[in-house]
């Protein structure tokens, strides 16, 4: 028999203190688009950089087509024929495509026969880049194309996708699976990392499932439903977040013709969003990464001033005020990026804890720190939000993802917000600790509090928002009841068709 | 051509001279900036280069041993800082700082027994009857070899940065190391090695100083020459040939004010002296509030320290 | 091989080793580069970091200039410190301790010679608020600009220098000192003398300024929110703006403070120990003062204890100088080296050094 492409055999990788593999083993086939399925911290990034030549095994080996293969740096990979595409991509902005392109390869060729190729392969394969475009003016679906094109130029014989449509619309995943299905149909094969089970069920043959670090199931995903998938990636079955139904109170938030330049070379500004978020209510803004999110939430949480009136807390307008003025009244933010920007991560928690919580929680009496009380408040959310950590005292950055995200989330939530805004809550956070976080938001909203949940993570926010709203270019469409939203709609709004549509606003 | 007592023609060829320290210092500055490090610690280098290149020169006679002296001396001098700063993870400013502090000292103390000696003579390029062009040939071809080879620099530099692979891949590790690192580049490694070019052109510079300009040893002879060169780099956007035209503005200002010390102006002597450093000021003001152009053109990790995990 | 691994939390006990590890390995390398110039090494540290405090023979007259280099190095390190804590760079304090000491002078030379007791608090005041004023330009240059202040307050030095020159040989000059460069003496001066307070101890008004600096500085830095933002602001910036920290505010609040300091430095400085405005009456307290800072790790007490280390170099140089022939310049280097070594050494507070076998691979494949 011939022998399979990729054959990994024992492969162990241990960090400090981690075992991020441990004795995985399993076949990558000729032709097969192959699933690598895990909850973040299972252990499958470092696997894929083992096999692109990132990391190298404590022990185990890999065959290639039968071949012992070790590469000890990506080069080593590339010239096999593996190819990888990075979830965060590895471009650089201040440079156009084709010299992104020549980046990732071992022998460009000069780079005007080199941008000729970008133009002929791009289309060949359905996804049109122009060769002499700056990459930072690029959407997050083009910039993955770039990426795929660097990929596919190499003629690889395994390309491996790490979360490919994390970043994507409904519509962007469609021409992409095209493409994935036409690679496969030319003999090429796919390891293909996700946790999203709908899009593996759709396109993968085989799926390893890893947990903890080592291999939990092996199963053809067409013959498994969604919710085994999830229970064998977990391993345990899961709870679903749920609340009561609440009639909606007074509005609290209201956002009318805010426009904010981005203060970032390659960001997106806002141009005239309106929301309007009522007490007890979730509102879920969508949108794929880099359409203004960042600059929304700096836009709400006062750190990007704004006209007064374009953004009234309960009335009262407060579009110019600084952060810790709207803390003092009542809106509170929670930002994607854990490390340095809702935390620092070089201070302990219990510094942490005065960052936000200085005025509201009484933590500063004179200009004075009241460090015991700073550090009350900090083990109050450590034990309210089951952060698990030696104490207040350990610094933000020895916390895992999902601890520190129970902890900034739950330092907002604990100082009794009327409105709470957060942005990519349970990014790169556990099932547990992610079906925590969503907990905590229901009951904030039926607290009687007002939540607007900014996330790429589309069924998160069918599953707790009211409304839905999509960002797009910095513009937010007319937002929409999730009850009896479909895909197919969700996917119009975030490709911006959908903008103006008032007959269905509420 | 004369205005008042200056003589243009005589004006623009010094001024060619007086620029070339500051241009080789800050091209090479230029290609550590464009890695995507920050090293304040030019003025520290170009001195040691000035007092290696002047000691060299006066112990073998020869001043081109001198100069290879100098580029020697800056380049490791350089691989101080990088050592510190890409294998010790040490702040960039603070290395950058120590390492012109180090190097005031450690150049007085090289220098002390080279105070008031005459270093050997660099001869002027023949280009025969060229020189003999009036005007053109005074203010093109009268000069030391060093002037072209400045200007050389200027023109391979940016060749290298915008048409070879080598250059595309340092302007990648400046730009984004994570990517450059996730691709597989030696971010470390191509770091380190244009901190020890930024050395060694500095190093030269600073060599040009002593050993042709001056040429003189003093101590603290660079007297802020490479914090010019510093802000030259801003001035030009991280751009080769707009490095060209700062230094040789900076130099026509230099020679400019020497000048008309040397006229005799009833002016106080201090005053005119500030004009190179104040005008270094205004210059950077001018360059940077013009913030999205300056924060689209320089590199996107400067100065950001790099630790690959794993 | 050596690898590098980061801490998951900074390491306390190298945090407070690294200054004397750095210091330990100055004095052997240094004890090299003196073997190299043809010294005794061992007479030579000797002589700079003991006789200076315990030789029966120097100690009377080397013991209170302890204090009086001390002083102005600490009162113008504290005040960098809080900038470079904040992640704000003043490097040109020189400048600003330059500046202040004309201001003061200016107001000494505007009252000479009516005996009034307010003079003094007066030249005080005016030394603050010239280095403060020397400070506002980088400030607001970057504030209204984005200039980078590094680059303008260093460059800011060298107008200082040229200022102080032109000072010295014509507009401060001292109209009975027969055409010779250099002010009137201060110390002369009964209002505007900055004296010893207790006789033979070095003690002067700048020394107390620098204690005082230094309570205020660890007050600021642990007690008041102020002093926590400035902290956050230095170490994630995008967090200390989340957290209501105004970044023009600090900047402009960072810089003046060290400005003041510094300037008020160049006070007592040129009204005491110096006596006058001369040419180089500025013997680099403001660089040695960024030693100082990064080797008290931008602590107080640390300054205050790398503020008299410092010092001692200073004075263990020129009795060096003085008895063994070693060049001034050897002091400096000395003293480059040791920033050197702190950096270096640094390392181990935030990362661990681990031994790895890159063998071990080849092995398993």
């Amino acid at each position: 028999m011939k022998p399979p492409l990729l054959s990994l055999q024992g492969l162990t990788k241990i960090y400090p203190g981690v075992v991020a593999n441990k004795d995985i083993t399993f076949d990558i086939a000729d032709g097969e688009v192959h699933a690598l399925l895990g909850e973040n911290g299972a252990g499958k990034s470092t696997l894929v950089k083992a096999i692109y030549g990132l990391v190298t095994p404590n022990e185990g080996q890999m065959l290639w087509r039968g071949v012992p293969y070790a590469p000890h740096a990506p080069a080593e990979a590339r010239s096999t024929g593996v190819a990888m595409v990075f979830q965060h991509f590895s471009l650089f902005d201040a440079m156009d495509v084709a010299e992104n392109v020549a980046l990732g390869m071992d022998n460009p060729p000069p780079i005007r026969e080199l941008s000729a190729r970008i133009t002929e392969v791009s289309n060949n394969y359905g996804l049109p880049l122009d060769p002499s475009r700056m990459v930072g003016d690029l959407s997050a679906g083009e910039r993955q194309r770039v990426e795929i094109i660097r990929c596919l130029l190499q003629d690889p014989q395994l390309l491996i996708m790490d979360e490919p449509t994390s970043v994507l619309t409904p519509q962007e995943v469609e021409i992409l699976f095209r493409t994935l299905r036409q690679l496969r149909a030319e003999g090429k094969s796919i390891l293909y990392i996700s946790h999203k089970l709908e899009e593996i069920r759709s396109l993968c043959e085989h799926a390893t499932v890893l947990r903890h670090g080592e291999v939990v199931g092996r199963c053809d995903p067409r013959e498994e439903s969604a919710r085994s998938l999830a229970e064998m990636m977990v391993g345990q079955s899961l709870h679903t977040p749920s609340r009561l139904a609440a009639e909606p109170g007074k509005t609290l938030l209201q956002v009318t013709d805010l426009s904010v330049a981005s203060p970032s070379a390659f960001g997106t500004s806002l141009k005239s969003v309106n929301l309007k978020v009522r007490a007890g209510e979730i509102y879920g803004i969508g949108g794929v990464a880099g359409n203004g999110q960042d600059e929304l939430l700096g836009a709400l949480s006062g750190e990007l001033p704004s006209a007064a009136a374009s953004i009234q807390l309960d009335g009262k307008p407060v579009g110019t005020l600084g952060p810790n003025a709207r803390r003092a009244l009542g809106l509170l933010c929670a930002p994607e990026e854990r490390l340095g920007h809702a935390a620092a991560p070089d201070m302990s928690l219990t510094e942490n804890a005065l960052l936000t919580g200085a005025a509201r929680e009484g933590l500063v009496k004179k200009g004075f720190v009241g460090w015991s009380k700073a550090r009350d408040f900090a083990e109050k959310v450590i034990l309210r939000f089951d952060v698990r950590t030696p104490g207040a005292h350990v610094a933000a950055r020895a916390l895992s993802g999902g601890n520190l995200q129970k902890f900034v989330i739950g330092r907002e939530i604990l100082q009794r917000p009327s409105v709470l805004v957060v942005n990519q809550p349970t990014w790169g956070v556990d099932a547990s600790a992610a079906a925590a976080i969503r907990q905590a938001l229901l009951d904030l909203a039926q607290a009687g509090a007002a939540v607007v949940l900014v996330s790429q993570d589309l069924d998160e926010i069918l599953e707790i928002a009211d409304k839905f709203a999509a960002l797009n270019g910095g513009k937010l469409s007319a937002p929409r009841p999730v009850q009896g939203l479909t895909m197919d709609q969700i996917g119009l709004m975030l490709g911006g068709a959908e903008t103006g549509d008032a007959d269905v606003a509420a | 051509m004369e205005i008042g007592s200056l003589n243009v023609v005589v004006l623009i060829a010094s001024l060619m001279v007086a620029a070339t320290p500051i241009l080789m210092a800050a091209i090479g500055e230029l290609v550590v900036e464009k890695a995507g490090v920050l090293n304040l610690g030019v003025e520290g280098m170009m001195i040691t280069g000035a007092v290696s290149g002047f000691a060299i020169a006066v112990t073998t006679g020869s001043p081109v041993m001198g100069m290879l002296g100098a580029i020697i001396a800056g380049a490791l001098m350089a691989l101080i800082f990088g050592i510190l700063t890409q294998v010790l993870m040490a702040n960039q400013v603070a290395s950058g700082l120590a390492l012109t502090l180090f190097g005031l000292g450690f150049s007085a103390l090289v220098g002390q027994g080279f105070v008031g000696i005459v270093p050997p003579r660099t001869a002027k390029l023949d280009f025969g009857p060229l020189s003999d062009i009036p005007v053109l040939g005074q203010i093109l071809f009268r000069h030391d070899a060093l002037v072209y080879v400045s200007l050389l620099m200027v023109a391979g530099v940016w060749y290298w940065l915008t048409r070879t692979r080598s250059g595309r891949i340092l302007r990648a590790v400046g730009e984004n190391h994570d990517s450059a690192h996730a691709l597989g580049y030696k971010v470390r490694r191509v770091r380190i090695l244009a901190i020890m070019f930024g050395g060694a052109c500095a190093g030269l510079g600073g060599a040009y100083l002593s050993l042709i300009r001056v040429p003189q040893w003093t101590e603290g002879m660079t007297a802020g020459a490479g914090w010019i060169a510093l802000a030259l780099v801003v001035f030009a956007s991280w751009r080769p040939w707009r490095a060209l035209l700062g230094a040789y503005l900076f130099g026509g200002i230099m020679v400019l004010q020497l000048n008309l010390q040397a006229a005799g102006l009833r002016f106080p002597v201090e005053y005119l002296s500030m004009s190179p450093y104040l005008i270094t000021i205004l210059v950077l003001v001018i360059m940077s509030s013009s913030r999205a152009r300056a924060s689209l053109a320089a590199p996107g990790s400067l100065g950001q320290s790099f630790h690959a995990a794993g | 091989m050596l690898r590098l691994e980061k801490r998951p939390s900074p390491s306390r006990a190298w945090n407070y080793a690294t200054p004397l590890v750095a210091v330990a390995a100055t004095m052997f390398l240094g004890g090299l580069l003196f073997l190299a110039l043809g010294k005794n090494p061992f007479e030579a540290i000797r002589l700079i970091f003991w006789d200076p405090l315990f030789s029966p023979q120097f100690a009377a007259y080397s013991r209170p200039q302890l204090l009086v280099k001390a002083g102005p190095l600490i009162l113008i390190a504290v005040g960098l410190s809080i900038g470079f804590r904040a992640g704000i760079w003043n490097i040109g304090a020189e400048g600003q301790y330059i500046i202040g000491a004309l201001c003061a002078a200016a107001v000494a030379l505007f009252f000479y010679p009516a005996e009034n007791p307010l003079v003094f608090p007066l030249m005080i005041v005016a030394g603050a608020f010239g280095g403060w004023l020397w400070a506002m330009i980088p400030a607001i240059l970057k504030t209204r600009f984005n200039t980078n202040e590094i680059l303008v307050s260093l460059l800011l030095v060298y107008v200082a220098e040229k200022l102080l020159a032109a000072a010295a040989t014509s507009f401060m000059r001292n109209p009975d000192g027969g055409g010779f460069p250099g002010s009137r003496d201060f110390t002369r001066y009964p209002s505007s003398a900055n004296n010893e307070i207790i006789a033979n101890t070095g003690m002067h008004w700048g020394v107390v300024a620098a204690f005082i600096a230094v309570i205020f500085a660890y007050v600021l830095l642990q007690r008041h929110l102020l002093g926590f933002q400035v902290r956050l602001a230095g170490q994630a910036p995008r967090a200390a703006r989340f957290a209501g920290v105004n970044p023009a505010r600090l900047v402009v609040l960072s810089l003046g403070f060290s400005g003041a300091l510094a300037g008020m430095a160049g006070m007592f400085e040129v009204s005491g120990p110096a006596k006058l405005v001369s040419i180089d009456f500025n013997a680099g307290y403001g660089f040695t003062a960024i030693i100082v800072a990064f080797l008290g790790r931008l602590h107080p007490v640390g300054i205050l204890l790398a503020g008299l280390l410092l010092a001692l170099t200073y004075i263990g140089g020129e009795l060096a100088q003085f008895m063994l022939g070693l060049p001034a310049a050897a002091i400096q280097v000395f003293q480059g080296m040791l920033l050197f070594f702190l950096l270096a050494f640094d390392v181990l507070s935030n990362y661990r050094v681990r031994f790895s076998m890159p063998g071990r691979k080849a092995e398993a494949a």
